[in-house]
């Protein structure tokens, strides 16, 4: 059954997780969705360190929850946050139609789920000290996985010129609407 | 292993994506779309991240990471469609923006 602490905190990360998610989903200004985001990559960090993710957990929150989250902040606050109710415009059947959509998939998801579970889900293997560990991500990312770590340099790269490209205010007369600005 | 066991990580990511895709469904406000897209993402971590503790192999985590890497890619674009839109004062409102056109 495992130890009673570490399922206490699991199941409260857990419950943290999913109600900051639903959090973000239902509230009407974006800047507090973004803050119950941050909470909801954080509360995932903590269940990244039960599975033995030290590292992953640790890069979810200075990566994420620290460095994506704040130009989510800028943005937002840069926009002026106007409040969007979840509810708001559009057809209600729509809405409705989103609902069940997820719902749907949701169900899809579980059943599939407890199809598998008892055969190959519960016998986990050994680990040692090290898993998990940045010198073990480190040496996979320099040896197995040295390809998809040059591509994943890539990618950031062209979305950093991507996102200067889009930045670059429009000076030609070709763009009157921001000419106020 | 002491805590739960993988069918848990499973339960909460699925829960998880399905609520990202609730809040990319229902929504109409493009930076709440965003958002939603990052708990979906969050949501394939977190199977990635199980899944490697069940087999003792450390690729899932490194699947992970680079899920993480291409996320704030999307995030960089993705602001900077909004703030591009924002700018030519359109209606920061997805079921609006239909033309590809400004």
């Amino acid at each position: 059954m495992g130890n009673v602490l570490v399922w206490a905190i699991w199941l409260g990360a857990a419950a943290a997780c999913v109600g900051s998610g639903v959090a973000v989903v239902t509230l009407t200004n974006p800047f507090y969705s973004a803050l119950s985001l941050i909470g909801n990559l954080a509360s995932l960090a903590v269940l990244y360190l039960l599975a033995a993710a030290e590292f992953v957990a640790a890069a979810q929150v200075l990566v994420y929850a620290g460095a994506v989250m704040v130009m989510f902040l800028f943005v937002i606050a840069y926009l002026g946050g106007r409040a969007d109710a979840p509810w708001a415009g559009g057809p209600p059947l729509l809405r409705l139609a989103a609902v069940v959509a997820s719902a749907a998939l949701l169900a899809d998801v579980l059943v599939a789920m407890g199809m598998a579970v008892g055969e190959s889900l519960s016998d986990e293997a050994d680990i040692a000290d090290s898993f998990g560990s940045p010198a073990e991500i480190g040496r996979l990312f320099l040896t197995d996985h040295l390809l998809a770590f040059e591509i994943t340099s890539i990618v950031l790269l062209v979305a950093a010129v991507g996102g200067v490209v889009l930045g670059i205010r429009p000076s030609s007369a070709s763009d009157e609407a921001d000419d106020g600005a | 292993m002491l805590g739960p066991g993988v069918t848990w990580y499973l339960v909460v990511a699925a829960i998880l994506f399905a609520t990202g895709t609730l809040g990319v469904l229902m929504r109409r406000s493009p930076l709440i779309v965003l958002l939603s897209l990052e708990i979906m993402l969050n949501a394939g971590n977190l199977v990635l991240v199980g899944f490697s503790r069940l087999h003792g192999d450390l690729d899932g985590q490194v699947f992970a990471l680079a899920v993480m890497a291409v996320a704030a890619s999307e995030v960089v674009v993705g602001l900077g469609l909004i703030v591009a839109v924002a700018r030519r004062r359109l209606a920061l409102d997805v079921d609006a923006m239909k033309e590809l056109r400004g």
